[in-house]
Protein backbone atom coordinates (compact mmCIF):
# COMPACT_ATOMS: atom_id res chain seq x y z
CA UNK A 1 0.00 0.00 0.00
CA UNK A 2 1.44 3.22 -0.96
CA UNK A 3 1.67 6.48 0.70
CA UNK A 4 -0.25 9.84 -0.19
CA UNK A 5 -0.12 13.07 0.57
CA UNK A 6 -2.50 15.36 1.67
CA UNK A 7 -2.71 19.09 -0.18
CA UNK A 8 -3.96 22.58 0.93
CA UNK A 9 -4.14 25.83 -1.36
CA UNK A 10 -5.87 28.36 -0.75
CA UNK A 11 -4.50 31.98 0.55
CA UNK A 12 -1.52 32.00 2.38
CA UNK A 13 -3.04 33.95 5.90
CA UNK A 14 -5.81 30.85 5.72
CA UNK A 15 -3.67 27.86 5.31
CA UNK A 16 -0.57 28.42 6.71
CA UNK A 17 -1.00 26.62 9.90
CA UNK A 18 -1.29 23.79 8.10
CA UNK A 19 2.17 23.37 7.64
CA UNK A 20 3.26 22.31 11.17
CA UNK A 21 0.86 19.33 10.71
CA UNK A 22 2.77 18.00 7.97
CA UNK A 23 0.57 19.29 5.22
CA UNK A 24 1.71 20.43 1.78
CA UNK A 25 0.77 23.70 1.98
CA UNK A 26 0.39 25.39 -1.24
CA UNK A 27 -0.17 29.11 -1.28
CA UNK A 28 -2.00 31.02 -4.20
CA UNK A 29 -3.52 34.35 -5.03
CA UNK A 30 -5.86 33.63 -7.74
CA UNK A 31 -7.86 30.71 -9.21
CA UNK A 32 -5.94 30.40 -12.55
CA UNK A 33 -2.89 29.48 -10.21
CA UNK A 34 -4.85 27.00 -8.15
CA UNK A 35 -6.83 25.07 -11.36
CA UNK A 36 -2.60 24.48 -12.39
CA UNK A 37 -1.14 23.32 -8.86
CA UNK A 38 -4.51 21.06 -8.59
CA UNK A 39 -4.29 19.84 -12.23
CA UNK A 40 0.26 19.20 -11.04
CA UNK A 41 -0.91 17.72 -7.77
CA UNK A 42 -4.15 15.46 -9.16
CA UNK A 43 -0.74 13.45 -10.88
CA UNK A 44 1.20 13.44 -8.02
CA UNK A 45 0.84 11.31 -4.92
CA UNK A 46 -2.17 13.80 -3.78
CA UNK A 47 -5.39 11.33 -2.35
CA UNK A 48 -7.01 14.67 -0.64
CA UNK A 49 -6.62 18.33 -1.65
CA UNK A 50 -8.23 20.75 1.14
CA UNK A 51 -9.75 23.92 -1.29
CA UNK A 52 -10.66 27.55 0.52
CA UNK A 53 -13.73 28.49 -0.92
CA UNK A 54 -13.25 31.67 -1.96
CA UNK A 55 -10.25 30.34 -4.40
CA UNK A 56 -12.24 27.52 -5.59
CA UNK A 57 -15.14 29.77 -6.44
CA UNK A 58 -13.86 30.58 -9.60
CA UNK A 59 -12.13 26.98 -10.97
CA UNK A 60 -15.75 25.29 -11.46
CA UNK A 61 -14.28 23.18 -14.78
CA UNK A 62 -11.38 22.28 -13.13
CA UNK A 63 -13.21 21.03 -9.34
CA UNK A 64 -16.17 19.14 -11.76
CA UNK A 65 -12.88 17.24 -13.70
CA UNK A 66 -11.74 15.39 -10.21
CA UNK A 67 -15.60 14.46 -9.47
CA UNK A 68 -15.89 10.90 -10.57
CA UNK A 69 -12.53 9.71 -10.03
CA UNK A 70 -11.76 8.00 -6.93
CA UNK A 71 -8.98 10.69 -6.31
CA UNK A 72 -7.86 13.26 -5.47
CA UNK A 73 -10.85 14.25 -3.50
CA UNK A 74 -11.35 17.75 -3.76
CA UNK A 75 -12.84 19.29 -0.32
CA UNK A 76 -13.82 22.95 -0.02
CA UNK A 77 -13.09 24.38 3.50
CA UNK A 78 -13.87 27.87 5.03
CA UNK A 79 -11.13 30.08 4.63
CA UNK A 80 -9.97 32.97 7.29
CA UNK A 81 -12.23 35.28 6.55
CA UNK A 82 -15.79 32.67 7.13
CA UNK A 83 -17.61 30.29 5.09
CA UNK A 84 -19.40 30.99 2.03
CA UNK A 85 -21.69 28.52 2.09
CA UNK A 86 -20.23 26.53 -0.95
CA UNK A 87 -18.87 23.57 0.67
CA UNK A 88 -22.26 22.46 1.93
CA UNK A 89 -24.14 23.60 -1.56
CA UNK A 90 -21.56 21.05 -3.13
CA UNK A 91 -23.55 18.58 -0.81
CA UNK A 92 -26.69 20.04 -1.80
CA UNK A 93 -25.93 19.79 -5.10
CA UNK A 94 -24.44 15.85 -4.81
CA UNK A 95 -28.00 15.25 -3.41
CA UNK A 96 -29.89 16.50 -5.91
CA UNK A 97 -27.89 14.71 -9.02
CA UNK A 98 -28.86 11.83 -6.86
CA UNK A 99 -32.16 11.57 -5.89
CA UNK A 100 -33.54 14.59 -8.20
CA UNK A 101 -34.94 16.72 -5.16
CA UNK A 102 -33.44 18.01 -2.08
CA UNK A 103 -34.86 16.21 0.40
CA UNK A 104 -31.99 16.75 3.19
CA UNK A 105 -32.49 20.60 3.52
CA UNK A 106 -35.90 21.47 2.54
CA UNK A 107 -37.09 21.26 6.04
CA UNK A 108 -34.78 24.49 7.18
CA UNK A 109 -37.02 26.25 4.14
CA UNK A 110 -34.74 27.93 1.17
CA UNK B 1 -44.93 3.37 -29.26
CA UNK B 2 -43.10 2.11 -32.55
CA UNK B 3 -42.49 -0.96 -32.72
CA UNK B 4 -39.16 -3.20 -33.95
CA UNK B 5 -39.43 -4.16 -37.80
CA UNK B 6 -38.61 -7.76 -38.26
CA UNK B 7 -39.86 -10.61 -39.92
CA UNK B 8 -43.51 -11.83 -38.33
CA UNK B 9 -42.43 -15.56 -38.07
CA UNK B 10 -42.88 -17.83 -35.20
CA UNK B 11 -39.32 -17.90 -34.43
CA UNK B 12 -39.07 -14.46 -34.46
CA UNK B 13 -41.85 -14.17 -31.93
CA UNK B 14 -39.81 -16.64 -29.69
CA UNK B 15 -36.76 -14.52 -29.82
CA UNK B 16 -38.44 -11.44 -28.49
CA UNK B 17 -40.12 -13.17 -25.83
CA UNK B 18 -37.06 -14.30 -25.16
CA UNK B 19 -35.09 -10.57 -24.93
CA UNK B 20 -38.66 -9.43 -23.38
CA UNK B 21 -37.59 -12.01 -20.28
CA UNK B 22 -34.47 -10.76 -20.06
CA UNK B 23 -35.27 -7.37 -20.11
CA UNK B 24 -37.92 -7.87 -17.76
CA UNK B 25 -35.65 -9.52 -15.25
CA UNK B 26 -33.00 -6.52 -15.58
CA UNK B 27 -35.31 -3.55 -15.03
CA UNK B 28 -36.33 -5.38 -11.75
CA UNK B 29 -32.76 -6.11 -10.89
CA UNK B 30 -31.43 -2.83 -11.76
CA UNK B 31 -34.53 -1.09 -9.64
CA UNK B 32 -33.55 -3.24 -6.68
CA UNK B 33 -29.99 -2.00 -7.10
CA UNK B 34 -31.48 1.87 -7.37
CA UNK B 35 -33.08 1.38 -4.19
CA UNK B 36 -30.03 0.33 -2.20
CA UNK B 37 -27.84 2.13 -3.54
CA UNK B 38 -30.32 5.50 -2.70
CA UNK B 39 -30.86 4.03 0.99
CA UNK B 40 -27.21 3.60 1.18
CA UNK B 41 -26.65 7.43 -0.23
CA UNK B 42 -29.11 9.28 2.24
CA UNK B 43 -27.70 7.77 5.34
CA UNK B 44 -24.06 8.22 3.97
CA UNK B 45 -25.01 12.15 2.61
CA UNK B 46 -26.66 13.02 6.30
CA UNK B 47 -23.45 12.17 7.61
CA UNK B 48 -22.00 14.21 5.29
CA UNK B 49 -23.96 17.40 6.12
CA UNK B 50 -23.20 16.91 9.78
CA UNK B 51 -19.73 16.17 9.37
CA UNK B 52 -19.41 19.30 6.99
CA UNK B 53 -21.05 21.93 9.56
CA UNK B 54 -19.14 20.43 12.19
CA UNK B 55 -15.82 20.99 10.21
CA UNK B 56 -16.52 24.50 8.59
CA UNK B 57 -17.65 25.79 12.00
CA UNK B 58 -14.16 24.35 14.09
CA UNK B 59 -12.61 25.55 11.37
CA UNK B 60 -13.83 29.03 11.31
CA UNK B 61 -13.11 29.23 14.74
CA UNK B 62 -9.10 27.99 14.43
CA UNK B 63 -8.63 30.45 11.61
CA UNK B 64 -9.88 32.69 13.97
CA UNK B 65 -7.20 31.80 16.46
CA UNK B 66 -4.59 32.08 13.85
CA UNK B 67 -5.80 35.73 12.77
CA UNK B 68 -5.06 36.46 16.46
CA UNK B 69 -1.72 34.48 16.29
CA UNK B 70 -0.78 36.53 13.23
CA UNK B 71 -1.85 40.20 15.01
CA UNK B 72 1.04 39.90 17.49
CA UNK B 73 3.67 38.64 15.37
CA UNK B 74 5.45 39.85 12.13
CA UNK B 75 4.38 38.00 9.04
CA UNK B 76 8.20 37.04 9.29
CA UNK B 77 8.59 35.78 12.80
CA UNK B 78 5.79 33.72 11.82
CA UNK B 79 6.58 32.04 8.32
CA UNK B 80 10.10 31.51 9.83
CA UNK B 81 8.83 29.36 12.32
CA UNK B 82 5.96 27.51 10.59
CA UNK B 83 8.79 26.56 7.82
CA UNK B 84 10.04 23.61 9.00
CA UNK B 85 7.36 21.43 10.45
CA UNK B 86 8.33 18.28 12.71
CA UNK B 87 6.00 15.75 11.39
CA UNK B 88 4.19 14.56 8.53
CA UNK B 89 1.12 13.74 7.55
CA UNK B 90 0.27 11.14 5.30
CA UNK B 91 -2.47 9.01 4.31
CA UNK B 92 -3.06 5.70 2.94
CA UNK B 93 -5.89 4.66 0.44
CA UNK B 94 -7.50 2.06 -0.04
CA UNK B 95 -10.67 1.19 -1.64
CA UNK B 96 -14.27 -0.35 0.00
CA UNK B 97 -17.33 -1.71 -1.90
CA UNK B 98 -20.55 -0.63 -1.34
CA UNK B 99 -22.79 -1.98 -3.88
CA UNK B 100 -20.74 -2.01 -6.79
CA UNK B 101 -19.42 1.37 -6.25
CA UNK B 102 -15.76 1.79 -5.21
CA UNK B 103 -15.71 4.25 -2.66
CA UNK B 104 -11.93 5.49 -0.81
CA UNK B 105 -11.16 4.48 2.56
CA UNK B 106 -8.51 6.69 3.62
CA UNK B 107 -6.27 6.19 6.89
CA UNK B 108 -3.98 9.14 8.05
CA UNK B 109 -0.65 8.79 9.44
CA UNK B 110 1.50 10.96 11.32
CA UNK B 111 5.31 10.33 11.15
CA UNK B 112 6.94 12.70 14.01
CA UNK B 113 10.48 13.21 14.33
CA UNK B 114 11.57 11.13 17.37
CA UNK B 115 10.59 13.14 20.99
CA UNK B 116 9.67 16.12 18.74
CA UNK B 117 7.29 18.97 19.87
CA UNK B 118 4.34 18.90 17.78
CA UNK B 119 5.43 23.02 17.76
CA UNK B 120 7.92 23.32 14.87
CA UNK B 121 9.46 25.85 16.95
CA UNK B 122 10.97 27.51 19.92
CA UNK B 123 8.87 29.51 22.36
CA UNK B 124 10.85 32.63 22.51
CA UNK B 125 9.82 34.82 19.28
CA UNK B 126 6.48 33.07 19.19
CA UNK B 127 3.31 34.12 20.55
CA UNK B 128 1.11 31.53 23.05
CA UNK B 129 -2.10 31.90 20.38
CA UNK B 130 -0.21 30.61 17.74
CA UNK B 131 0.51 27.42 20.24
CA UNK B 132 -3.51 27.18 20.41
CA UNK B 133 -4.13 27.55 16.83
CA UNK B 134 -2.13 24.49 15.88
CA UNK B 135 -3.45 22.29 18.68
CA UNK B 136 -6.92 23.55 17.35
CA UNK B 137 -5.74 22.53 13.83
CA UNK B 138 -4.70 19.61 14.43
CA UNK B 139 -7.22 18.43 16.55
CA UNK B 140 -9.30 18.90 13.71
CA UNK B 141 -7.89 17.07 10.90
CA UNK B 142 -9.06 14.13 11.47
CA UNK B 143 -12.43 14.64 11.02
CA UNK B 144 -11.52 17.09 7.95
CA UNK B 145 -9.54 13.28 6.60
CA UNK B 146 -13.10 11.78 7.84
CA UNK B 147 -15.09 14.24 5.82
CA UNK B 148 -13.07 13.74 2.65
CA UNK B 149 -13.49 10.15 2.60
CA UNK B 150 -17.55 10.65 3.21
CA UNK B 151 -17.89 13.88 1.14
CA UNK B 152 -16.18 11.68 -2.31
CA UNK B 153 -17.95 8.47 -1.25
CA UNK B 154 -21.10 10.73 -1.78
CA UNK B 155 -20.22 12.02 -4.86
CA UNK B 156 -19.22 8.71 -6.57
CA UNK B 157 -22.55 6.95 -5.14
CA UNK B 158 -24.53 9.88 -6.62
CA UNK B 159 -22.81 9.58 -10.17
CA UNK B 160 -23.43 5.47 -10.20
CA UNK B 161 -27.02 6.07 -9.08
CA UNK B 162 -27.53 8.75 -11.41
CA UNK B 163 -26.59 6.06 -13.55
CA UNK B 164 -28.36 3.21 -12.70
CA UNK B 165 -31.77 5.20 -12.54
CA UNK B 166 -31.34 6.05 -16.22
CA UNK B 167 -30.81 2.53 -17.24
CA UNK B 168 -33.76 1.73 -15.02
CA UNK B 169 -36.18 4.53 -16.93
CA UNK B 170 -34.48 3.02 -20.31
CA UNK B 171 -35.53 -0.12 -20.30
CA UNK B 172 -38.99 0.42 -18.48
CA UNK B 173 -39.99 3.42 -20.73
CA UNK B 174 -38.31 2.37 -24.27
CA UNK B 175 -36.98 -1.45 -24.44
CA UNK B 176 -39.89 -3.12 -22.56
CA UNK B 177 -43.23 -0.95 -24.32
CA UNK B 178 -41.17 -1.95 -27.10
CA UNK B 179 -41.06 -5.48 -27.07
CA UNK B 180 -44.46 -6.26 -25.83
CA UNK B 181 -45.77 -4.32 -28.47
CA UNK B 182 -43.48 -6.17 -31.35
CA UNK B 183 -44.60 -9.50 -29.63
CA UNK B 184 -48.18 -8.40 -30.10
CA UNK B 185 -47.88 -7.36 -33.80
CA UNK B 186 -46.29 -10.75 -34.32
CA UNK B 187 -49.05 -12.66 -33.01
CA UNK B 188 -51.93 -10.55 -34.62
CA UNK B 189 -50.10 -11.08 -38.06
CA UNK B 190 -49.83 -14.83 -37.30
CA UNK B 191 -53.25 -14.95 -36.29
CA UNK B 192 -54.23 -13.06 -39.98
CA UNK B 193 -52.09 -15.62 -42.11
CA UNK B 194 -54.02 -18.60 -40.00
CA UNK B 195 -57.25 -17.07 -40.33
CA UNK B 196 -56.58 -16.46 -44.04
CA UNK B 197 -55.63 -20.01 -45.07
CA UNK B 198 -58.26 -21.46 -43.00
CA UNK B 199 -60.62 -19.26 -45.48
CA UNK B 200 -58.98 -20.36 -48.57
CA UNK B 201 -58.94 -23.97 -47.14
CA UNK B 202 -62.63 -23.89 -46.97
CA UNK B 203 -63.21 -22.01 -50.06
CA UNK B 204 -61.24 -24.71 -51.82
CA UNK B 205 -63.49 -27.60 -51.02
CA UNK B 206 -66.24 -25.24 -51.46
CA UNK B 207 -65.20 -25.65 -55.11
CA UNK B 208 -64.15 -28.90 -54.97
CA UNK B 209 -67.49 -30.30 -53.69
CA UNK B 210 -69.48 -28.01 -56.89
CA UNK B 211 -67.16 -29.34 -59.23
CA UNK B 212 -68.43 -33.23 -57.90
CA UNK B 213 -71.71 -32.75 -57.26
Amino acid sequence: MSMYRIGVIGDKDSILGFKALGIWVFPVVDSEEASTILKKLAREKYAVVFITEPIAKDMGETMERFKDSLFPAVILIPSNQGTLGLGIQGVKDTVEKAIGADILFEKEGR
Amino acid sequence: MAIIRVNPTRMELTRLKKRLAVATRGHKLLKDKRDELMKRFIDLVKKNKELRERVEGELVEAFGNFMMARAVMSSEVMEEALMYPTQRTDIKLSKRNIMGVDVPRIEFTQAKEEGASPYPYGFVNTSGELDGAIKTLSDILPRMIELAEIEKSCQLMAEEIEKTRRRVNALEHIMIPQLTETIRYIKMKLDENERANLTRLMKVKDMLEEREG
